[in-house]
Parts: structure tokens; C-alpha cells; sequence
């Protein structure tokens, strides 16, 4: 039973990493940059449902809604006011302008909030599940985690096979050109994108500090950093790569601290991402390179 | 007055001015092919006119509007549409899903439908292919995805660059035939080729460009038999 509950971790922390991810495969997708803020923008989004629910006494539905749109907006900003006037300069400046960006909001929190750990209480407060006569049991937050991640899968897939807007950004992400020329609004497409990418990373900090409480505000980066590896691992660009790689990230973390080792747990899933990378430069569902004729 | 009158047009890429301070003009109905070698201009001059690039200075006309500042966006819906060199096909979509990106800037979806349908008469092989990701069609078919792209805009002017280029001669042949079935039923061509022979052939007016400048302009049936231009482009 043990190894099923391990497994069955492994699958809810990576269902969290898959909904960073892809924020990370999205807006790499469709702006061709690695935002490394992004994990950041989790740890604000932890701090608005903290602050919310602690501070105001609100009902943490209330606070979840009001981190999403915060974070929403915040993603917005962050491009508007950092990346966009970079449009046109090299991939270095952009990356570096991330990393600034990710300190940026990192010190803010820090002025902002105090170095101090908040102890975050989860926001999913109903009975866990006990199974097979109480040897299995599994949290709510697990639960709620791996249903959340499914249903995020499923209705970002919709939005971009069947929506003009996800159709735009198809578009957008294989040829802004030419997308522009159909009429796209190729800015507005990006913003859009980046307002997803950073909702999403509301629900999914929610969701981690609910599984792993303590809150301060370098908290975002290293499930940031682990999601990147998961959108890399998986293929970056791909949807459904940030699904599959976000899992096997999750599953590989918590199947190697419970039987290899708790402190070398990190160090396994980097070990395996280089040797997806050796295997397969473009990762599990990396997109072929196209060469243009 | 001229649907789409282009006056003084200066383009730079950096410091390097590509386009220096041409003017010519469009008439509705009318197929204009701008003819010139490589490096001339020409599908520099039609990226800004779809405002793709921004110009220097000058200014392009269309429908009594200066369009020389409008976002490269909101071009297609005022009538104007581009098939860009090298079609740029979404390679990753299907025929059906670029042909409704074509139709991006429409709203009614019964009208759009029509076009459609009037596209996979014109091109029934895009109808056999729709379903079909574009990266796997053939060049020629690509070419013809790029042009039924267009058409779904339902432009009133269609830009074309370098339509023949890769393209064996029975392909030539068919895309020229389309260019003339899509004049026909009454949408303008401003046409960019490097292939001077059959774009004179099709075209009713014509303008040489050289570095930048346009040298020559006029009817393209005298053009044709204008010892310099035979000399110089068509390769007799």
C-alpha cells in the first residue's frame, strides 16, 4: 500500500507542476521566450489567498478567485512593461529581463510581505478519502489537486482547438507574420496568452501550498523551476507534453525520496531530465523543427 | 481614382533604405504586376503596404484611406489581402482550419461558409485535403491553400508575392490560370513575380523595379515587346 500512496503523490504533485508548466510551454509557444518569473508569480498569488483568508477572514473560494485575477493581471503587467518592449532584441536580453523580473518580484514580496515563513492553511478543508479499509488514505487536497489538473487539461484544449482566440494562437505560435496578415492581433494574442499562463499559476500555487504549507516568498521558485523542467522534459510548446512531463516529474520526485533518497530526490529528477534530453533533444512530445523551404 | 495609390514610399531595414521613394498606383479591376530581380524591392514593397514593415516616409492610399499607419492588423479587414512569399502555411493545422484563419477577420459565420464553399470550387483539391495538416501538402497545393487563404477574407485587392516560385511549369501554368479566374471575378491583383514573362502575360499594367526605384512603367503587352525589358528580364 505504501507504494501506492507514494504514487499516488507523486501524480498530485506533478498534476501541480503540469498546471505550472504550462504556463511556461504556452507562453514559450507563442513568444518563443522562457519566462522565469513565472514560478514567482505563484508565490504572489499564494501570498493574495494568504492574506485574504488570514488577514480578511474571507471564504477561500473568495480568495482564490480574487489571487486569479490578481495574478492575471499581474502576468498582463509583466509583459506589457518588461517583454514586450523586447520584442524585437535577442534571446539573451529577454531571458536576462526574466531573471530580473523574477528577483524583481521576489524582493518586492520580500519588502512587501517580511522574510518571515507564513504557515499557509490549505484552502481544501473537506475529509479525506480512507480505502481499502483504512490502509489507503488519501488527502482531499490530493484529490482535489489531480481533478483540478484534469479539468484545466481538458478546457485549455478545448479553448485552443475550438475557439477563434485559440485558434489565433496556433497561429500566432507557428508564424506571427502570417498570422498577423489574417488579422490577428498578434500583441493582443501574446498579453492573452500570458493572462492564462499567470491564472493558471494562481490555482496551482493554491494548490501547492495547500499540499506543502509554509510560505515565504522564494516559495515559487522551486516548483518554478521543477515546471520548467516538466514543460522541457515533456517537450516545450506542447500541451499535453507539459501534462505528461509534469506527471513523470511528479512521480519520478516522490518515488525517489521515499525509496532512494530524501535529500537526493532533486538531483534524481534533473538526473532524468538530462537523459531525456540526451535520448531526445526535444523532449517526450517535442515538436519537429520544420524546415522552412 | 485609384484604389491603391502608393506615393513616395522610403522603407529602411536599419540603416540599409531598401525602397527609395516610389509611387504607383492600382485601379480597380485592374492586374498590376511589379517585376524586378532580386533584391529590387518588391516583396519589401508589398510587406509595407500590408503593413508587415512600417515606411520611412510616403504614403499608401487605399480606398481614400492613408493606411500607412494602421496596424498590420486591421489592414485584412478593410479589404486587402496578402499571399505572403514562401506561402507561410500554418503547417501544424489543417487545410480547413487555415482556410478559417483566412476568414479571422469576418463575423458572420453563414457568409463565411460561402466563401468557403466558393473556395473548394476554385481549388477542389484543398476540399478533397481538408482534414489534412498543410505541412503536408505538396508545394503547388501549398500555393493554392495560401491563395483560398486569402480569398477568404473576401478582399477587394489581393498582394501577391512570387506565387510561382519553386513551382514546376504545369504548376506554373495552373497558379497563372488562377490568378486570371480570381481576376475574373472581380478582385484586383497587385502581383509580385520574378517570373516577368507570365506575369506581363497576365498582367494588364506593369512597373520594373531596380534598387529600390521603380525604372519603368506601362502597358504590359507593349512592355513585352520592349527590346530593353526583353533584353534585361525576360531573357531573349
Amino acid at each position: 500500500m505504501n507504494f501506492l500512496t507514494y504514487l499516488i503523490n507523486g501524480i498530485s504533485l506533478g498534476s501541480v507542476y503540469a498546471i505550472i508548466a504550462l504556463g511556461y510551454t504556452m507562453v514559450y509557444g507563442i513568444a518563443k521566450m522562457l519566462n522565469f518569473a513565472h514560478g514567482d508569480v505563484i508565490m504572489i498569488g499564494c501570498y493574495v489567498v494568504f492574506l485574504v483568508m488570514s488577514g480578511q477572514g474571507l471564504h477561500p473560494v473568495v480568495a482564490v478567485l480574487l489571487s486569479i485575477i490578481i495574478c492575471t493581471l499581474l502576468g498582463i503587467a509583466i509583459e506589457k512593461i518588461a517583454y514586450k518592449p523586447l520584442r524585437r532584441a535577442t534571446p539573451l536580453a529577454v531571458l536576462i529581463t526574466a531573471i530580473g523580473v523574477s528577483y524583481f518580484l521576489q524582493n518586492g514580496a520580500l519588502l512587501l510581505f517580511g522574510a518571515d515563513t507564513k504557515s499557509f492553511s490549505s484552502v481544501i478543508t473537506l475529509p479525506a478519502l480512507k480505502l481499502a479499509g483504512g490502509k489507503l488514505t488519501i488527502s482531499s487536497t490530493t484529490i482535489v489537486t489531480v481533478l483540478v489538473c484534469i479539468i484545466i487539461m481538458i478546457a485549455l484544449t478545448l479553448f485552443i482547438r475550438k475557439t477563434k482566440a485559440g485558434r489565433a494562437m496556433l497561429a500566432v505560435s507557428e508564424d506571427k507574420d502570417a498570422a498577423q496578415l489574417m488579422g490577428v492581433n498578434v500583441n493582443a494574442t501574446i498579453s492573452l496568452t500570458f493572462a492564462i499562463g499567470s491564472g493558471l499559476a494562481a490555482i496551482a500555487g493554491v494548490l501547492f501550498c495547500s499540499a506543502y504549507p509554509t510560505l515565504t516568498p522564494y516559495t515559487g521558485s522551486m516548483p518554478g523551476i521543477k515546471a520548467f523542467t516538466a514543460a522541457v522534459f515533456g517537450g516545450i510548446g506542447s500541451v499535453p507534453g507539459a501534462l505528461i512531463g509534469g506527471i513523470l516529474l511528479g512521480i519520478i520526485e516522490i518515488l525517489g525520496r521515499a525509496y532512494i533518497s530524501s535529500q537526493l530526490s532533486d538531483a534524481i529528477v534533473f538526473a532524468v531530465l538530462i537523459i531525456v534530453l540526451l535520448v531526445k533533444p526535444t523532449g517526450i512530445l517535442g515538436k519537429k523543427i520544420h524546415e522552412k523551404v | 481614382m485609384a484604389m491603391l495609390e502608393v506615393k513616395n514610399l522610403e522603407v529602411y531595414y536599419g540603416v540599409i533604405q531598401a525602397i527609395r521613394g516610389i509611387s504607383f498606383e492600382v485601379n480597380k479591376g485592374e492586374v498590376i504586376a511589379l517585376i524586378g530581380a532580386n533584391g529590387a524591392g518588391k516583396t519589401t514593397t508589398l510587406q509595407t503596404v500590408t503593413g508587415m514593415l512600417k515606411p520611412a516616409a510616403g504614403e499608401i492610399i487605399f480606398e481614400g484611406q492613408d493606411i500607412s499607419k494602421v496596424a498590420g492588423h486591421k489592414i485584412v479587414s478593410m479589404g486587402m489581402a496578402h499571399v505572403p512569399e514562401g506561402r507561410r502555411v500554418f503547417a501544424e493545422l489543417s487545410v480547413y482550419e487555415n482556410l478559417q484563419l483566412g476568414a479571422y477577420s469576418r463575423k458572420d459565420k453563414t457568409e463565411i461558409m460561402q466563401t468557403l464553399e466558393k473556395v473548394y470550387q476554385s481549388f477542389p483539391r484543398l476540399k478533397e485535403r481538408k482534414n489534412q495538416l498543410a505541412g503536408t501538402l505538396s508545394g503547388g497545393e501549398q500555393q493554392m491553400l495560401a491563395m483560398g487563404r486569402a480569398l477568404m477574407s473576401k478582399p477587394n485587392i489581393i498582394l501577391m508575392d512570387e506565387p510561382s516560385m519553386g513551382l514546376s511549369p504545369i504548376l506554373v501554368e495552373e497558379i497563372f490560370k488562377i490568378i486570371r479566374d480570381i481576376s475574373a471575378g472581380g478582385t484586383t491583383v497587385l502581383l509580385v513575380e520574378q517570373n516577368a514573362k507570365k506575369a506581363l502575360a497576365v498582367a494588364d499594367r506593369a512597373y520594373v523595379l531596380e534598387t529600390g526605384r521603380i525604372v519603368l512603367s506601362g502597358n504590359a503587352k507593349e512592355m513585352m515587346n520592349d527590346d530593353s525589358i526583353k533584353k534585361a528580364y525576360l531573357g531573349e
